[in-house]
């Protein structure tokens, strides 16, 4: 029997996984990697440009795993980088 | 504006200078002093401690030293309150970085410094009045305070009222200084209904936030006033700061700065001196003096006189900004200077450099632990007397 | 001008306002106008910040009755950027300076916002009497072991062994242990975290500044500039990764045990969570008791 119609109660929505949206603020970025080195799905790596001050700010490169935990926004010294939520905007 | 009749504990009593400091900072409004128990001064904040519970919102606490007492009070001053520590000599000592925090960050307070024998731990229950020096330059760096000294329980009661209003006029931190006769000296002291006692408000802005600078001097060159808690949202800094209060680190700020924080007194210190004179007009010896020896300078001229020389009285109510000018006009007409003071010479090199060498100027000094005696100062006013002629 | 007070009429919570490509949505909480920091690149200062910034968030306490307190040192220059009243103070004394505040004026929600050698160095007499007057104010002690804004001199937390400036042959004296020291001196919320564990540490912050009474939160946090760079371990990410290897969040630590050593693991968590009567309700009780009715409840 298909796993869905063993569930109790039957037919409710299943749970979403959240997704965010991804935003850098390049110039402000100091190139510490915190928030590449402990993204959960690794969305991010260094990027090869540079900024003004001559960092390698994150780049974004599976922005589809992104789930919004909020994790590099929290741990960015310089706050530099933010995620949301796209259809309600929230901010983790 | 009049004082608060909570604080105010009118009528006629018998106390001690440090008592009548106590009840002169209530009707001043103070109902914040953190102190810490040093000879003499430890009675102030025992009455306070004894006082504040029955006023409202009053508060003492004691705290684990003066380093942290002094800080503590410009806490309280910063959340609104008026506020005051007490001291001698060896606190005072200690509290030095926080009175040039206190005029760096133009803090209203009043510190009470309630002269003993020094230096070190010296005379613990004797008087002296060698921190008059000190008390101006103690702290590093550039900045100017207001010294006050008072001659008897109730000046000292007067003198602390005014010593608060004059802390809140100027946004500076004032020293109050007494001796230890006249702090534990016993005396009728009259305290006026609330209605009689002026008191200066604090100065506080009435722009809303966004549009006041903390540290934009008014015309006067004191800035208005704001306290935490109010939505400012401002920051307050010991660092050289500009007109918002941030930190700004290079020299045209430290000179726009400081240069107006000493400017402040110097430029207002006509209206800020104040002395007491008696018999100068005719007099050919003038004794310059404050605190407890102007009680014995009194004697000594009586007696003086007595011996046919004419000798007048300068008392300093107001020490710090020294009315330099007061001095060199009576040094120009001719009068010869003895500086009493219970120290082996520090108003003495003020008066020397006022008199600018038109007229001789002796010190009648000693190193405390007991008042002066006459005869000494007696001897001090023929030698002036001698050397005028 | 105008959009200052816009912001500052508008915002009670620090990241309602505008965000887009330029604006992060703390900026509302941060002095713009400052930035950007002081804090080399990464040092873990600013994610305490943010973290902060978070947990002001989660009170929701109003921010115009919140006050950062800071004294000297790379963490004393938090409270030049935060966007409440704030008051940069004497080095060591940015504690009697926050009882103070609180005495004169309850309402205010102060908090303390200072390094490991302000604190309990120079501070260290004030640190350990608040706590024992148990006055209801929040102390945030960012332990990057050394005295970092001077160059980096042995401090009184320096694990033994450190090499800094003024212990150029390694440091031979034995540090400080702050939750321990905090517990014995009747701190009622002790707490420590590491700037890894910005969760963690979010929710310390919130807990510690709701908790009336003295709470502490050390946070280690890494000094790549100074202290890494001496001890040859790397930059500040290298630092997290060793914090997340060797931090152990113990369950009922004891903080007797929470000792640092310069390649141990350390015990990291929520050490004391206990209650106890803050000064002033214990000043209203006992006046209450030996006063009566003549004594009037002290409110500020």
């Amino acid at each position: 029997m298909p796993v869905r119609q063993r569930e109790k109660p039957f037919g409710l929505p299943r749970p979403e996984t959240p997704h965010g949206e991804i935003v850098i603020l390049e110039e402000r970025c100091k190139g510490c990697g915190f928030c590449i080195e402990y993204c959960p799905h690794g969305v991010l790596v260094n990027a090869k440009k540079f900024n003004a001050k001559g960092y390698h700010p994150p780049e974004i490169v599976k922005v589809e795993l992104c789930v919004n935990c909020g994790f590099c926004r929290m741990i960015c010294p310089e706050f530099a980088i933010y995620t949301y939520e796209p259809k309600t905007g929230e901010k983790p | 504006m009049k004082a608060d009749p909570r604080g105010v504990l009118t009528g006629s009593h018998f106390i001690d200078g440090d008592f009548a400091c106590c009840e002169g900072a209530l009707a001043a409004g103070c109902r914040f002093i953190a102190g810490y128990p040093i000879t003499p001064s430890t009675e102030v904040v025992e009455r306070f401690a004894r006082r504040a519970p029955m006023v409202d919102g009053a508060l003492f606490i004691q705290m684990e030293d003066e380093l942290a007492a002094s800080i503590a009070i410009q806490g309280a001053v910063w959340a609104g309150k008026k506020a005051m520590t007490v001291t001698s000599g060896p606190g005072f000592s200690l509290m030095m970085e926080h009175i040039g925090l206190a005029a760096m960050t133009e803090t209203p307070c009043v510190f009470v410094d309630v002269q003993r024998g020094g230096p070190s731990t010296g005379l613990p229950t004797l008087p002296g009045q060698a921190d008059m020096m000190q008390a101006r330059w103690g702290s590093h760096g550039d900045y100017e305070i207001i010294a006050l000294s008072p001659n008897s329980p109730q000046e000292t009661f007067d003198l602390t009222i005014e010593a608060f209003n004059l802390s809140e006029q100027y946004r500076v931190p004032v020293m109050f200084m007494m001796d230890e006769c006249v702090g534990h000296m016993m005396e009728r002291v009259v305290i006026p209904a609330a209605d009689k006692i002026e008191v200066t408000p604090r100065r506080f802005t009435k722009l809303p936030p966004g549009e006041y600078l903390p540290f934009k001097p008014a015309e006067d060159l004191v800035p208005e006033m704001f306290k935490a808690g109010d939505g400012y949202r401002l920051h307050v800094t010991g660092l050289t700061h500009d007109f918002r209060g941030y930190p700004a680190m290079n020299p045209e700020v430290q000179e726009q700065l400081v240069h107006r924080l000493v400017n402040k007194i110097r430029l207002n210190a006509p209206k800020i001196w104040r002395y007491e004179e008696t018999g100068v007009e005719d007099a050919d010896v003038v004794i310059v003096t404050y605190g407890i020896t102007s009680r014995v300078a009194v004697e000594a001229i009586d007696i003086a006189r007595k011996k046919g020389i004419k000798v007048g009285l300068l008392r300093l109510v107001v020490v710090w900004p020294f009315p330099e000018q007061r001095i060199f006009e009576l040094a120009s007409q001719g009068k010869a200077l003895v500086v009493a003071e219970m120290n082996y010479g520090q108003v003495f090199y003020e008066v020397d450099r006022s008199a600018r060498g038109k007229a001789p100027v002796v010190l009648a000094g000693h190193g405390g632990g007991t008042v002066h005696n006459i005869e000494d100062i007696v001897k001090k006013i023929e030698e002036a007397h001698q050397c005028r002629s | 001008m105008s959009i200052l007070n816009e912001l500052q009429k508008a915002s009670l919570s620090p990241t309602a306002g505008l965000t887009g490509p330029d604006k992060h949505p703390m900026d509302d909480f941060l002095r713009m106008d400052r930035m950007p920091h002081i804090w080399c690149s990464t040092c873990g200062i600013g994610v305490s910040v943010n973290c902060f910034a978070k947990a002001l968030e989660k009170c929701g306490f109003p921010l115009d009755d919140v006050v950062v307190v800071s004294g000297i040192g790379c963490t004393g220059r938090v409270a030049g950027y935060v966007k409440v009243d704030s008051f940069h103070t004497t080095h060591g004394r940015a504690i009697p300076f926050a009882t103070g505040l609180k005495l004169a004026n309850p309402k205010l929600k102060v908090i303390v916002f200072s390094g490991d050698g302000d604190i309990i160095a120079i501070g260290g007499n004030h640190f350990i009497n608040a706590a024992r007057r148990n006055i209801d104010i929040t102390v945030i002690c960012i332990n990057n072991f050394n005295y970092a804004m001077t160059g980096g001199q042995v401090a009184a937390t320096t694990p033994e062994g450190a090499i800094l400036s003024t212990s150029p042959f390694g440091n031979f004296e034995f540090p400080f242990n702050l939750p321990f020291l905090a517990e014995s001196v009747g701190a009622v919320y002790v707490a420590r975290w590491t700037s890894l564990h910005v969760y963690n540490q979010t929710n310390a912050m919130v807990e510690a500044m709701k908790k009336p009474g003295f709470s502490f939160i050390e946070i280690v946090a890494p000094c790549p500039t100074i202290f890494e760079r001496q001890q040859k371990m790397g930059d500040g990410l290298d630092r997290l990764r060793w914090y997340c290897e060797n931090s152990e969040i113990r369950a009922n630590a004891k903080t007797k045990e929470a000792d640092i050593r310069l390649h141990d693991k350390m015990i990291v968590g929520k050490f004391v969570d206990k209650e106890r009567p803050t000064y002033l309700e214990a000043m209203n009780t006992h006046y209450q008791e030996r006063l009566g009715p003549k004594y009037k409840v002290y409110e500020g």
